[in-house]
């Protein structure tokens, strides 16, 4: 599926599209499919959300989103080295596919 | 050989001017067809023109155009330097993708006169040509630097 | 040290002021992020993996206790509680609020400290040997000319849009500790026979994805003409400095086009042009800086202890553990001062598992007052990522010791194997392909361990996570680049590479390894090594006298 992510515009924060709004939480990120194009340039011009861009990801069998490329899941989670700092509700398991 | 109207800007497409004289409004050339007539007295940079072809004829000369089709693509700063060291005094215009936070460079540079691509906001450049009261380097304005200042007697 | 004068503080009040107008005409959407982005990238703001990302100047890498404080404050204030040291001298700051980026910078300003051009196509942030003022070797303190350059790079109207990043690094000792032919324009500080000071001028060095050693291009600039052979060199780069290819734009690329000597005859020639011009600052203001890198007034040396004496006396201390505590951090990790009864000490941001170049704000802080207490007010930021107290009494270091033990800062591994150079890597930056942080806490790891730290002894491990070569891998004895393979993370190794004043490029061993793969191929290096050394080689040493063969070998077979 396509998911949409993109940085906070005024913290930076990565955040996840939800089929309403910008989620922190890569698990709320829904399929935007065929609309991601339409999504991103309004969602851009609104000055929510810094470059969002659309990217592949899946669903596990835990039911947790996974991006596909390596670069998302680590923003998805945080700094591998630093997992004191993850995002705060990162699903456990998801140091086990980050890399 | 290109010597069109369309080359130039013309007068009423210059938004800022720091100069008393009539702006000049005919011909301008390239460098190339600068170099090779004897009587162009107008004449376009474009970034990739060595602006030092031009010193034989700064006599003639009363406005050099130099065409920043890029914000990002720096070589008309020395280009306009270049002709101010050489002692040019006539009108050097900046043109094309000429944005806010360039224009107190430019000047500071030896540009007296401005034609961005996309007119600019009144207030805002009045604050950008304004800024920095002092400045550290000499360049082409005759400003006196921040270590003049610290050391004048 | 340098102090800002109501000249300097203007300048960067007014560059605050300027930066908050444009952050909120961006958060108010009256700018689009095109038109931001160059605006932010010139006040050090990047937007990272994560955040966005504030990387902070720090001049010649020189700081005093005060400015170490404001730089823990704003890391708990505005970011997450830390800050990443890098090898340019600088700090960044991985998590810092947009909204906030301006209060970070006015706090900045107010301890004399800005992020003016830490990015951009711009001249950046001038790095200097970070035993400038202390080394025994030197010929003069280098960083007044650095001070000098700074001035005149600052908001420098001509140079603000070159073809590409343009950084400056002055040293004043025929050693070289700080990669200075690894940069754009590496200057070196020296004297003629007539006792003249003068400067030697390397230009076109540089890493990235094709590394080059700069080439000497001018053997003695007088001093008083430093300023106007700069403007000349970077004339003659921002006129032809390739603008159609961003992987060809740096100035290493026109000086290898042109060839060092047609380049240095149009420098010559701009040179003397621009002499009749006259872009010289006016003599006295080298004279007024200087006044502000004068030595501090150091104690007698009847007043402090020589190295045979601390021995004598911490030795029998129990508590300093003069064999593996105390003894071992003092032999590695001080350096030689040019007043007898001090050393120049470096604390370690490269603790056992760690993530090299960061610290912590109480370890900020800690060190900080070490500096007020120790060391003249003055602390460095080496380009290895460590911190330096620059001026110590050999007899105050037993305290110095105890207090950096306590704080986690006192791994005595300076040049060796443990102390690594790592670019951020995946772990914070968008540009990269693979981790760069977690090789070297798990190389580091292995190594003390197993005893090899010190077996080893010096060997200059270097690891970037892309081609941008941040980590300088091209320059490490042993090197490790992070390569994407089919979306997975790979490593290739390099070896013998050196940025010291016997500079070399590391070559690639051959086909690229997995994570656990990379770490057993450095110690597999470090095997041969071992075996080939003949009595005081280092690696390096070994290196060039055997080749590449015998390493290929054992790690291909
Ligand atoms: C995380 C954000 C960073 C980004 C986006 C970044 C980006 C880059 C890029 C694109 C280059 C290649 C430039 C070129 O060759 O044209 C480069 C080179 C370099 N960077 Fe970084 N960098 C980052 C962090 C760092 C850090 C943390 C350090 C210090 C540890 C650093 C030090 C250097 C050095 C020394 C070079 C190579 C020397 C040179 O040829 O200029 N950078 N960086
Ligand atoms: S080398 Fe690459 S991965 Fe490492 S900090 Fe530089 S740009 Fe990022």
């Amino acid at each position: 599926m396509k998911i949409l992510t993109g940085n906070d515009l005024r913290s930076g924060a990565v955040v996840w599209w939800n089929g309403s709004g910008w989620s922190l939480f890569v698990d709320d990120a829904v399929d935007a499919g065929d609309d991601s194009e339409e999504i991103l340039a309004r969602e851009e011009a609104a000055r929510r959300v810094n470059v969002p861009y659309a990217i592949d990801a899946s669903i596990d069998a835990g039911g947790h989103v996974r991006p596909a490329h390596i670069k998302d899941r680590v923003r998805a989670l945080g700094p591998t080295v630093r997992r004191d700092l993850a995002v705060p509700t990162a699903d456990k398991t998801g140091w086990d596919w980050v890399i | 050989m290109v010597e069109s109207r369309d080359l130039g800007t013309s007068p009423d497409e210059v938004q800022f001017r720091f100069r008393d004289d009539e702006p000049v409004d005919h011909g301008t050339v390239t460098v190339d067809s600068c170099c090779d007539q004897t009587n162009a007295t107008a004449v376009r940079i474009e970034p990739g023109d060595d602006a030092r072809l031009l010193l034989p004829f700064l006599d003639r000369l009363a406005l050099v155009e130099v065409n920043f089709p890029s914000f990002t693509d720096g070589r008309g700063y020395s280009a306009a330097r270049i002709l101010r060291e050489a002692g040019y005094t006539g009108e050097l215009r900046a043109v094309g993708d000429v944005l806010i936070d360039q224009l107190s460079h430019m000047l500071r540079c030896g540009f007296d006169s401005f034609a961005p691509d996309k007119r600019l906001d009144e207030g805002d450049a009045a604050r950008a040509f304004a800024t920095w009261d002092n400045v550290y380097q000499r360049a082409a304005d005759t400003r006196r630097t921040i270590a003049d200042k610290r050391h004048e007697a | 040290m340098y102090q800002y004068d109501s000249y300097d503080q203007a300048m960067v009040d007014a560059r605050v002021e300027e930066f908050r107008d444009q952050a909120r005409r961006r958060m108010e959407g009256r700018l689009t992020e095109d038109q931001f982005k160059p605006l932010r990238l010139m006040n050090g703001l990047y937007l990272q993996l994560h955040a966005y990302m504030l990387r902070v100047a720090i001049p010649y890498g020189t700081l005093n206790a005060r400015q170490m404080e404001a730089l823990a404050d704003i890391a708990e204030k505005y970011d997450r509680g830390y800050g990443h040291f890098t090898t340019r001298q600088n700090i960044q700051y991985n998590w810092i609020r947009l909204e906030d980026a301006a209060d970070a910078l006015a706090d900045l300003a107010r301890h004399e400290m800005h992020a003016i051009q830490t990015s951009g196509n711009c001249i950046r942030n001038i790095s200097a040997d970070h035993f400038a003022g202390a080394a025994v070797d030197e010929v003069t303190d280098p960083r007044p000319y650095a001070e000098l350059l700074r001035q005149w790079s600052s908001f420098h109207p001509e140079f603000t849009y070159l073809p590409r990043k343009f950084k400056f690094c002055v040293i004043a000792s025929a050693k070289d500790r700080a990669a200075m032919r690894l940069h754009d324009i590496g200057i070196r500080i020296v004297q003629n026979a007539a006792g003249e000071t003068g400067a030697q001028f390397y230009v076109g060095g540089g890493m990235g994805r094709t590394p080059m050693i700069a080439p000497l291009v001018r053997d003695f600039v007088p001093i008083d003409q430093l300023i106007t052979y700069a403007e000349a060199c970077l004339r003659v780069y921002n006129r032809y400095g390739r603008r159609d290819n961003k992987y060809k734009a740096r100035i290493k690329i026109l000086v290898h086009e042109l060839g060092a000597a047609e380049y240095t005859r149009q420098v010559e020639e701009e040179f003397a042009h621009l002499l009749s011009v006259g872009v010289e600052p006016p003599r006295e203001e080298l004279a007024r800086i200087a006044e502000y890198f004068a030595p501090p007034t150091f104690r007698h040396p009847s007043e402090s202890w020589d190295l045979e004496q601390l021995q004598s006396k911490a030795a029998g201390d129990p508590s300093l553990r003069w064999d593996d505590g105390f003894g071992l951090w003092v032999r590695r990790n001080t350096h030689p001062h040019r007043a007898p009864g001090y050393v120049s000490a470096v604390i370690s941001l490269k603790p056992v598992g760690g993530i090299p170049g960061d610290a912590t704000a109480d370890q900020m802080r800690i060190v900080a007052r070490l500096a007020r207490e120790y060391s003249f007010d003055e602390l460095r930021v080496m380009h290895t990522q460590n911190l330096l107290l620059p001026h110590v009494r050999i007899a105050d270091l037993p305290v110095i010791w105890a207090a950096l033990d306590a704080a986690g800062l006192a791994a005595p591994n300076m040049d060796t194997i443990e102390d690594i150079i790592a670019c951020p890597g995946l772990d914070y930056c968008s540009l990269a392909n693979a981790r760069s942080i977690p090789l070297a806490q798990r190389i580091s790891e292995r190594f003390a361990e197993s005893g090899r730290t010190e077996v080893v002894g010096e060997l200059k491990l270097k690891i970037s996570g892309c081609i941008n070569a941040c980590g300088h891998h091209h320059a490490g004895h042993i090197g490790i680049l992070g390569v994407d393979r089919k979306g997975t993370e790979n490593y290739q190794l390099s070896l013998g590479g050196s940025e010291a004043e016997d500079v070399s490029l590391a070559k690639i061993t051959g086909p690229g390894f997995d994570e656990d793969g990379v770490i057993a191929a450095v110690e597999t290096v470090t095997d041969v090594y071992l075996d080939a050394r003949t009595d005081g080689e280092r690696f390096i040493d070994t290196y060039r006298r055997i080749g590449m063969e015998p390493f290929k070998e054992a790690l291909y077979g």
